[in-house]
């Protein structure tokens, strides 16, 4: 009996954070409100980092109890926690890199209206995140699968007296419901079939059943209604639509949940399921056919992105394709490797954009800005360190765990690795012209100030004056998370982080496949991919910094093809002309004034007028004449004795 | 056991719309006041019948529990009783509406500014009229209280409305009416079968529940007699709940209704066809019920009603219309779950049904406070409401929140529970009632943009003040049981155990043999025994 850790804390204590400052953070200042939002999130990290100390004594995989929630017939859900390898390093990586970017907060919204919501919504979550994480069945995951869709609704909504942003929140939930539907339905499924979503239990009795070779089973159609719900949570095509436009909130909300956390809730899911998807080969490789499209495609709309967030936002949907190849091919243990260094430099990434916006005065368009490396020289440092990073130049983080996937790849099929590949060469490229554009030649921001435009939400700081740098504050979390980048991956060296994760997910599958490679296939596939991102660097430099007039004659020559870029091959408008529009339509026009007013209530209203018609010869019987009532009542009595009469007779 | 709990909840209502009377109308303060504690006194009352409800939860030897009165003893002649009884669904409803009748009394202290003294006279007579159909055993009993509510909703509506209050007023009793017309005749129909069987006349429920199963195998009557039987009650019922296509008068009865009665019409009313299909149809005609035929229109209906009540509500322009649609959608969880006829999907149902009056009554509050600020409706009106009233902005997004089913709020569980046992039943209903979820976001998340984000363009709405304390009061107890509901179900599930695995199994057997007479001597006593535990004949 392994003592008792108390895990249900750490999700509790930001809650009580949120709880305070939603009530009273009004009332508070802003030095309290950040005061209680950080000391609530740090109690969390450190209740993470206690579990991390204690690991080595656990008996794995540990398991605590609370009570029962739902209980219906026979059928139980419980509240409890569930803690193994992958748990672990999920709890360290949210609430890490969520306590530092709640630091990095207090700068960026110091001058905020709506400070105290701000953190009371980004405690909230903290509180959802880890119930995902740490939840010992699939519905009590369901829970923080909800409620982290609330938060980045809430939070995208955060400046809600902007219509763009409002939308953006609100397209954002429904998109992510829409892939709720597969997930609770994959839920219904294992209830039917198993009988409970406890994980322990589940697990085990799928682990018995023979694998579904061939067609689609029960549990290949679990795994692709579980892929549904990852690819709404995770942003994967078909469902990806709603992370660029989620932009809108505040950058460290982009950074902590639209980047780091939230959206790599799906790859957990997936990784989570391996014993389902393991047991439903099919499924698995629809998973790695969607990851490995959505990294290609949503890499090349980076390309020609000129708001610095949104081409990091199309860049977070491409790194989590990859995340989804790697979980696709069985490769795990890379997926969640890559989803952890991700957290790190793209975390930073999007936190240092947001000193860059913070610096230029709220400017997102990277037209706008260059040559900012000499006022912002530690925004810069710190960004160039997640740029090689996410790059995949070693010895950065990027390098480790994006090589790890390439190899896994290319050992279920060249052809996954070669896209991933290509990917990579394109990720490079657009990573390094949002590099050479923002901080090298020269500041293009100060004519466009001249012009009066403003910045797009009201930073105290205004649009004027030369770009400054960040306050401390902002600046070491930049600082932690640069050393992160550097550094992050060296734990995978030598295939330690896969060994730490193979009790969760085998030691069978990693080792095996590790030494399916030749050493010199792997070291072949090594230089490559490094070559790709050299490539992807050099080409920057040149269109970029040497000659900047060459990206406009290409964009010209390309035509419509460009155009389609720009306009990200035009998916939000078809969508809209394939599902939206005929929804609207059809319920106003059909449904509403159609069925409901047409069909339904015009046929009341014709019985009723035809009633009255009736009654209106019947009134005619009311004559207020005692004689003629007289006589109607001999006729009644007449009716009713022939009635009686033919009534014996028969 | 014969204590008298019930008849002390059932006319507190009453006895508060009694001393009205002789309260002169002028006096509007101390009307208000006497109202309101008559209200909050009959909520107050019902609160001990909890520990004593809970204490036999699991007690499966009486069905029906706190029997008062017996079979028979109100008019002998016919077979009239004064006989009240309640079990685990029932509970939870007279628990609703001790609640929300509180609550719907303090919501209208400043919205009622006319005729005050009638409004409130009728609002505790509609009160009373609610309890007694939760609680009646006696189908006589239950259809006076049944009819006895109808007057006063259709008052409220006809009086204290909006502009269209008389076409609305009309077309809500029209309708009702023809559906009670139905299904009186459907409750004479089992009256006179009961004494053709046992030769004794009575109205007493678990009586009939003996025969009226039997008319399905009876070679007089067949499968056609018992099939329009079914429909007799069946459009009664489906009119009240409201079921597609019956319920035309619901958007209209609830854009007119004033607030406090939109409040009780949705939180209360609208259970009275859900309740009647739990307590009549399903045991009355289980064959009927249990066939392929029946259950798949009623499953069909349902579905329709979940996607059709949420994308007509996608698209209103009013708020109220918009929360009335939504109200079909929800209901449609509520029928859906019903006919899974199983153990979850009808505790599901039941515990739905107590949602939707705690997440749409507040719903309608909510529409409430903007139109007493403003006297519209329209949502092109608003925008940008989060700027003046951030207190009535955070309530709403709690509350829908809870409409549109976030875990850890009410109304997940509810409609979990029915989609589960659905799904155990056929997955491909359930799959279609999935969408009703995802469309609940849209409309409820759309509305909430159009209101409250955005910055105030409306001048008219730049003054608007904040929630009053007495505004937050009518809120604060249904925000507690929306997160109890979400949080911790368990005692709920508990309550609706008996019920639920008991009438399942009654329609699943019922519906395969016709031996639930043979439990009962065939020649009957004429005296029906007054014995309260007479309802055990149940099972």
């Amino acid at each position: 009996m392994t003592p008792s850790l108390h895990l249900w804390l750490i999700p509790i204590l930001p809650l009580i954070g949120a709880a305070i400052n939603g009530f009273f953070g009004r009332r508070l200042s802003r030095q309290t409100v950040s005061a209680v939002a950080l000391t609530f999130c740090g109690a969390a990290f450190l209740m993470g980092l206690y579990v991390a100390a204690r690991f080595p004594s656990l008996e794995l995989p540990h398991a605590e109890y609370l009570g029962h929630w739902i209980r219906s017939g026979n059928f139980m859900v419980n509240f409890e926690f569930y803690l193994d390898q992958l748990t672990l390093v999920m709890l360290l990586v949210v609430t890490g890199v969520g306590f530092l970017i709640h630091i990095y907060s207090v700068g960026y919204m110091w001058e905020e209206g709506g400070f105290y919501r701000f953190f009371s919504y980004l405690n909230l979550f903290m509180f959802f995140m880890l119930t995902l994480v740490l939840a010992g069945n699939y519905l009590q995951m369901f829970i923080g699968w909800e409620g982290v869709g609330l938060a980045s609704y809430l939070l995208i909504g955060f400046w809600f007296t902007k219509d763009s942003a409002a939308s953006a929140g609100k397209k954002a939930f429904i998109v992510n419901r829409i892939g709720d539907f597969g997930f609770l339905i994959a839920l219904f499924l294992l209830i039917k079939h198993f009988g409970s979503l406890n994980f322990s239990q589940l697990f085990s009795s799928i682990a018995q059943q023979p694998a579904e070779t061939a067609g689609v089973g029960l549990l290949t159609s679990i795994g692709l209604l579980l892929m549904v719900g990852a690819a709404g949570k995770s942003a994967q095509i078909p469902l990806y639509v709603w992370l660029p436009d989620a932009m809108e909130g505040p950058t460290p909300v982009s950074a902590l949940i639209h980047a780091a956390t939230m959206v790599t809730a799906g790859v957990y899911m997936v990784a989570r399921s391996h014993v389902i998807f393991g047991h439903a080969p099919n499924a698995l490789t629809v998973v790695a056919i969607i990851g490995t499209l959505t990294a290609l495609f949503a890499a090349t709309i980076g390309i020609a992105q000129t708001d610095i967030k949104k081409v990091l936002a199309y860049s977070t949907v491409s790194q989590l394709g990859y995340m989804f190849m790697a979980c696709g091919v069985a490769a795990y243990s890379a997926g969640i490797f890559h989803l952890m260094t991700h957290a790190f430099f793209k975390g930073l990434l999007f936190l240092a954009a947001g000193s860059v916006i913070h610096a230029v005065g709220g400017e997102q368009d990277m037209r706008k800005m260059g040559g900012l490396r000499q006022y912002i020289p530690w925004t810069f440092m710190t960004m160039t360190a997640a740029t090689f990073a996410i790059a995949g130049f070693p010895p950065f983080a990027g390098f480790f765990s994006k090589d790890e996937i390439l190899a896994r790849a290319y050992e279920a099929n060249p052809a996954y690795w070669f896209i991933g590949v290509t990917t990579a060469f394109i990720t490079s490229f657009y990573m390094f012209r949002l590099w050479f554009m923002t901080f090298f030649g020269d500041y293009r921001g100060r004519e466009a100030a001249e012009h009066g435009h403003a910045p797009a939400h009201g930073h105290g700081h205004g649009g004027h004056g030369d770009p400054h740098e960040s306050p401390m504050i902002m600046l070491v979390p930049l600082m932690i998370l640069a050393v992160l980048s550097v550094i992050g991956g060296w734990v995978g060296i030598g295939g330690r982080f896969e060994h730490f994760l193979s009790p969760v997910f085998g030691e069978g599958a990693t080792a095996v496949a590790t030494e399916a490679l030749s050493r010199s296939t792997e070291i072949t596939l090594m230089v490559i991919s490094v070559v790709a991102a050299v490539l992807g660097f050099y080409l920057a430099y040149v269109l970029y910094l040497k000659r900047p007039e060459l990206p406009q004659k290409i964009a010209d020559s390309l035509g419509g093809l460009y155009q389609a870029v720009v306009n990200k091959y035009y998916v939000d408008e078809i969508y809209g002309d394939l599902f939206v529009k005929p929804l609207v339509d059809g319920s106003t026009r059909i449904l509403w004034h159609g069925v409901d007013q047409g069909v339904i209530d015009a046929a009341i209203n014709d019985t009723a007028d035809g009633a009255r018609h009736v009654s209106d010869s019947a009134r005619q019987m009311q004559s207020g004449n005692v004689r003629s009532y007289a006589g109607w009542v001999a006729v009644g009595a007449a009716v009713i004795i022939a009635y009686m009469i033919w009534m014996g007779v028969r | 056991m014969q204590n008298h709990i019930l008849s002390i909840i059932l006319f507190t209502p009453l006895l508060g719309a009694i001393v009205l009377l002789f309260v002169p109308k002028e006096s509007k303060n101390a009307i208000r006041w006497i109202a309101n504690i008559f209200a909050l006194g009959g909520f107050l009352i019902s609160i001990p019948l909890v520990p004593m409800f809970w204490a036999q939860r699991f007690d499966i030897s009486h069905a029906f529990k706190f029997i008062e009165g017996a079979p028979n003893t109100w008019i002998p002649t016919i077979g009239a009783g004064y006989y009240l009884g309640i079990d685990g669904i029932s509970f939870l409803l007279i628990m609703l509406t001790t609640m929300l009748g509180w609550i719907s009394i303090l919501s209208s202290w400043t919205a009622i500014e006319n005729r005050v003294k009638e409004y409130y006279i009728w609002f505790l007579v509609l009160q009373t009229g609610m309890l007694g159909v939760f609680m009646a055993l006696d189908f006589f009993l239950f259809f006076v209280f049944w009819e006895a509510m109808l007057v006063p909703m259709y008052l409220l509506i006809g009086i204290w409305g909006g502009p269209r209050k008389l076409y609305a007023a009309i077309k809500f009793f029209l309708y009702t009416l023809a559906g009670s017309v139905l299904m009186l005749l459907g409750i004479l129909f089992l009256y006179f079968n009961h004494h053709s069987v046992t030769g004794m006349y009575t109205f007493a429920i678990p009586e009939l529940y003996k025969t009226a199963p039997q008319i399905f195998f009876n070679p007089q009557y067949g499968s056609t007699y018992a099939t329009l039987l079914f429909f007799c009650f069946f459009v009664a019922f489906a009119i009240k709940v409201p079921m597609f296509p019956f319920h035309t008068w619901l958007p209209d009865a609830h854009v007119e209704a004033p607030t406090a009665g939109s409040v009780i019409l949705a939180g209360v009313l609208l259970k009275m066809g859900t309740y009647g299909f739990i307590r009549f149809s399903l045991p009355f005609f289980p064959a009927v019920v249990m066939s392929a035929k029946v259950r798949g229109w009623m499953i069909f209906l349902s579905i329709v009603a979940i996607i059709y009540g949420a994308l007509v509500s996608l698209m209103q322009k009013d708020m109220k219309k918009l929360v009335a649609y939504s109200s079909v959608s929800h209901l449609g969880f509520c029928t859906l779950g019903i006919f899974a006829l199983n153990p979850v999907g009808l505790s599901g149902s039941v515990l739905q049904q107590i949602n939707h009056g705690i997440s749409t009554g507040a719903l309608f509050l909510i529409v409430g406070v903007l139109y007493e600020r403003r006297h519209t409706r329209e949502i092109s009106e608003y925008g940008g409401i989060s700027n003046v009233m951030p207190i009535y902005a955070t309530i709403t997004m709690i509350m829908f929140l809870s409409s549109m089913g976030l875990p850890l709020l009410n109304g997940f569980v509810g409609e979990f529970t029915i989609l589960q046992g659905t799904f155990m039943e056929n997955w491909k209903w359930a799959a279609w009632a999935v969408p009703g979820v995802i469309l609940a976001a849209a409309y409820l998340l759309w509305l909430y943009q159009r209101v409250f984000f955005g910055s105030v363009t409306n001048p008219k709405n730049e003054k608007l003040h904040d929630l009053t304390p007495r505004e937050i009061a009518t809120f604060v107890p249904l925000i507690i049981m929306a997160l109890w509901i979400g949080i911790y179900p368990k005692p709920f599930f508990e309550i609706l155990e008996q019920p639920s695995i008991q009438i399942a199994r009654t329609v699943r057997e019922g519906a395969r043999t016709s031996n639930v007479l043979a439990s009962t001597p065939a020649n009957a006593p004429a005296n029906v025994p007054a014995k309260p535990d007479s309802a055990k004949g149940m099972d």
